[in-house]
């Protein structure tokens, strides 16, 4: 179980979190949809301990909110940032092995191969020379090599062409079903968020301010909100 | 040429070029520590330097004590000594970095004082404990002499030796950055330090234990500097400004850069001291590397990726 909450964010005198309250189960995908500058990637960072926060943030019970991001990777969190930020002078291989360290093995799991086929063919280029498809697929490989409990995502779609925008929905879906694992995404692609998420929430200002099951979505309503 | 003939003027680079090789592994050796430390960290370890005179007295002590209880060890009392070198350099890199070092991150001009300050210190230390005198260790029997390559050729055994030291520990800080977890994670903390946070790897530690190895490394730089040079409180000095030229001017965060540069300068030092005085070598070769540094700021190796 993973459960935020008063979960609060300033940069000096700006508010940009106000008590965001959120509870995700075992092998949920919740999207978190909102339009630029609403909160979402610093949602995201201060969930995996980049940026500092007040409030609460429970893995499994355990409130990870005052340790640091190494920590709180060991507990069962990973993050894929937005803009990938894979390590691009070092190999497709290494850049998955980084992502093994918390857990002490050596070796990458088959499964993470298997997922992404493209990075097992390129394992031995640098991250930084991939396309900007193949470094997303990279991203999320490396962070799933910590076997993690809860992925976090900021924006996968961006910068990615739409027939490989379906392949990462496919892919994110299978993850899931594999591990019981529990996905936040911040996302804009409603197209996206529909395929994926079981539960839509809407971000604006710094707060939740709607939330939709899949099966009972209000598409008009979060269209309109994420309308410039 | 210059009043020599060509049979001459070969013999001379060529022994200039032995003396290169010999300066070249003592700037390889201080500049690998210091590339780890400033290439990978960022920190300006201003007593980088000391850290070496540190090893290079830890190599005295060990040689006059070997003398004075285990003088049928002798001939072996260079190996002891640099692993002594290596674990007192490293075990005061650590303590410096969580006293000092850790509180500076991020603010190069306050680390760049507080080393600096750093070194002051250890200087006097060094005069306090050891005198202000320049010190020297003796070698062992059969580091001495040299060997006759021609005629007119002779390489000293000594040299040979902190080259072939130079080698190995090259190649084994090689190694462990790019076959071991441990240089994995310090590669993933050079190129993004929040990434690597967030991707589960302790930066604190690995900055800890990268300082140490740097500073480690320069105790064995430092005993390796015994066996071709005197060690006073302040030959730290003599080249800390050298070793820094040589990270730079190598790329601050390519191991290659830093030998393809450490050579260059080297060579061209110890060639051009033939031909003109010690300065005016100094003044060209810097002049040589400012030119190069303004055409690639960068240094000589960068690490081309997609952006």
């Amino acid at each position: 179980m993973f459960d935020v909450r008063a979960l609060n964010v300033a940069y000096g005198q700006s508010q940009v979190l106000h008590g965001i309250d959120m509870s995700v189960k075992p092998g949920e995908i919740v999207a978190v949809v909102g339009r630029n500058g609403m909160g979402k990637s610093t949602l995201m960072k201060s969930l995996i301990g980049v940026i500092p926060s007040s409030g609460e943030i429970d893995v499994d019970g355990i409130d990870v909110s005052g340790m640091p991001s190494f920590a709180r990777v060991k507990r069962g969190l990973a993050y894929v940032p937005q803009g990938r930020q894979i390590f691009g002078t070092m190999t497709v291989k290494e850049n998955i092995e980084t992502g093994l360290v918390v857990t002490g093995k050596s070796e990458i799991p088959d499964e993470i191969f298997s997922l992404f086929p493209i990075l097992w063919e390129f394992e031995k280029r640098r991250g930084g020379n991939l396309s900007g498809g193949q470094q997303q697929q990279l991203a999320i490989a490396r962070a799933l090599a910590s076997d993690p409990k809860i992925l976090l995502l900021d924006e996968p779609t961006e910068g990615i062409q739409p027939s490989i925008i379906k392949e990462l929905a496919v892919v994110l879906k299978q993850i899931r079903d594999m591990r019981n694992l529990t996905i936040v995404v911040c996302e804009q692609v409603l197209s996206f968020v529909l395929d994926v998420a079981d539960r839509i929430l809407v971000m604006e200002n710094g707060r939740i301010v709607h939330s939709d099951k899949r099966e009972q979505v209000d598409e008009a309503a979060i269209a309109a909100y994420l309308a410039v | 040429m210059f009043g020599y003939s060509f049979g001459e003027l070969g013999s001379i680079f060529a022994m200039q070029a032995f003396s290169g090789l010999i300066l070249f592994s003592v700037f390889l050796l201080m500049a690998l520590g210091l590339a780890i430390i400033f290439g990978q960290m960022g920190v300006i370890n201003m007593a980088h330097g000391e850290f070496m005179i540190l090893g290079a007295y830890m190599t005295y002590l060990t040689s006059h004590i070997f003398q004075a209880y285990l003088p049928g060890l002798f001939s072996i009392y260079f190996f002891v000594a640099m692993v002594v070198a290596f674990i007192v350099s490293g075990a005061a890199g650590l303590a410096v970095e969580w006293i000092l070092i850790r509180h500076l991150y991020r603010r190069p001009l306050d680390t760049l004082l507080a080393t600096w300050g750093l070194s002051l210190m250890m200087q006097q230390a060094f005069r306090t404990i050891f005198g202000a005198r320049e010190v020297g260790v003796e070698l062992p029997q059969w580091m001495m002499g040299a060997l006759p390559v021609t005629d007119v050729i002779e390489v000293q055994i000594n040299g040979l030796f902190v080259m072939a030291l130079t080698l190995l520990i090259t190649g084994g800080v090689a190694l462990l950055m790019f076959r071991s977890r441990w240089g994995l994670q310090v590669r993933a903390v050079v190129t993004n330090r929040v990434m690597s946070g967030a991707v589960g790897i302790d930066t604190r530690r690995i900055d800890r234990l990268t300082f140490g190895l740097g500073c480690g490394i320069a105790g064995i730089a430092g005993a390796a500097f015994t066996m071709i040079g005197s060690t006073g409180p302040t030959s730290g000095q003599l080249y800390i400004v050298d070793t820094f030229l040589v990270v730079v001017f190598g790329g601050a965060q390519s191991l290659i850069g830093t030998i393809a540069s450490a050579f260059t300068i080297s060579q061209s030092q110890s060639t051009l001291e033939f031909f003109l005085s010690g300065s005016m070598a100094k003044v060209l070769t810097l002049l040589v590397v400012i030119g190069l540094l303004m055409l690639r700021p960068q240094g000589l190796f960068v690490l081309k990726v997609r952006k």
